[in-house]
């Protein structure tokens, strides 16, 4: 008896060690995070783990990434069903209020931190131009790496596909600056197309590219010192 | 509604698609999921976020639409993806081939421990947010999401990979 809750007891795992998927994912709060990595900082075995735990993560997401999107017909099946419905007031669930209270309440905080000052350099960047073209009076274009609020809406068109640039998910590193995140971002030609959960998607140039550029891409990317996560996306 | 639909369809039909295995019966559910918000609108407290209440009648719609399945028919699939991989003459897996080896067998995990491993690593949701989605206890999050991640490097090692852990 005793011997099989010795173990038992071996095979649960630490406090810590049952933590490091939601350290990996990002989704850990301030206090339990900085207690991962003080142990990750002490125990070999521990980054050991965390390391193949990082491994499981990415192909997570890249397996779910390469799920696609539903057709049409879920969506149309959807407002058909809707439309056949008794007419109703969406006050409750649809208001201003609660959508915008909902999207922040999506993001991590690590989103959040970097959704604001993105969001701060973006009205910057944008002062600028409307400056610029106030002065100059010309038609120049510019696009600004702002967050979108919209998932964008993926389809299965193939033929649109093909004429679409890569586009990856990528996570930074906690510690990387908005200027070192700003020129890989002009060193890739790449523009943020929206983020969630700590994760940004990035688009990569205006043209599509052969599966060798792209895989060529995303080494390049997981070789940058502030890139913790880099995986291709629709 | 478009709104809500377009920023959470693609997500829920992946978790959807992960449970059931059948893009048509994924299809169905997340018409039925949207449906249901749309009828019980009044019903959310807004004490989570919008998509964790949608991964957890998202959860709930699937599970029933599994119940309907033969156990059997399942059950195969599941014994066909591990062997799949131990039948493959070219075993001896290279670096480049492991994260296709370790994709086979996150597909090859059981329904429970899939579903886990999907609302943690791509859905990002926190223990207290699965807690809620799955209806267990916060510790049970943590320890199945550790046998889950037992049962992979099982998997793996019967795939010929080795990664130094457990």
């Amino acid at each position: 008896m005793m011997a099989l809750s010795r173990k038992m007891l071996e095979q649960e795992p630490g406090d810590i060690e049952a933590l490091l998927p939601w350290y990996a994912a990002g989704t850990l709060n301030a206090r339990e995070a900085r207690r991962v990595e003080e142990a990750l900082a002490r125990d070999s075995e521990l980054a050991k783990q965390y390391a193949v735990i990082r491994e499981e993560y990415a192909e997570t997401i890249g397996l779910n990434e390469t799920l696609g999107a539903p057709s049409a017909r879920a969506m149309q099946k959807l407002f058909a069903a809707i439309d056949a419905e008794p007419e109703r007031h969406p006050t409750v669930l649809f208001s201003l209020s609660s959508r915008i209270s909902d999207f922040f309440a999506g993001l991590s905080p690590r989103t959040l931190a970097w959704s604001a000052s993105l969001g701060a350099l973006a009205l910057v960047l944008q002062a600028g131009v409307i400056g610029a073209v106030l002065v100059k009076n010309q038609g120049a274009t510019y696009q600004t790496a702002s967050l979108s609020m919209n998932e964008p809406s993926l389809t299965r068109n193939l033929a649109g596909d093909a004429a679409t640039p890569p586009r990856a998910l990528v996570r930074f590193a906690p510690d990387a600056k908005i200027a070192d995140i700003n020129a890989l971002l002009d060193n890739y030609h790449a523009s943020i197309v929206d983020a969630k959960g700590g994760m940004f998607r990035l688009q990569f140039g205006d043209r599509a590219m052969s599966k060798d550029e792209v895989s060529g891409l995303l080494s390049r990317l997981q070789g940058e010192k502030i890139v913790n996560l880099a995986v291709a996306a629709q | 509604m478009q709104v809500l639909y377009g920023r959470h369809h693609v997500r829920v039909f992946r978790f959807g698609l992960r449970l059931v295995r059948d893009e048509q019966i994924a299809e169905d559910l997340i018409s039925e999921v949207f449906l249901d918000v749309w009828r019980q609108a009044g019903k959310f407290e807004g004490r989570s976020a919008v998509s964790t209440w949608l991964l957890a009648i998202t959860r709930f719609k699937a599970l029933s639409a599994l119940r309907r399945r033969k156990d059997a028919e399942l059950d195969d699939e599941a014994a066909n993806a591990i062997e799949d991989s131990s039948d493959d003459p070219e075993m001896a897996v290279t670096k480049k081939d492991t994260g296709a080896v370790l994709r086979k067998c996150l597909t090859a995990l059981s329904a429970e421990h899939r579903e886990i491993v999907d609302l943690v690593y791509y859905h990002e949701k926190s223990v207290e947010e699965v807690a809620g989605i799955v209806g267990i206890p916060e510790n049970t999050v943590k320890t199945r999401l550790f046998y889950a991640r037992k049962k992979l490097a099982e998997l793996l090692k019967a795939a010929g990979v080795q990664r130094g852990w457990p």
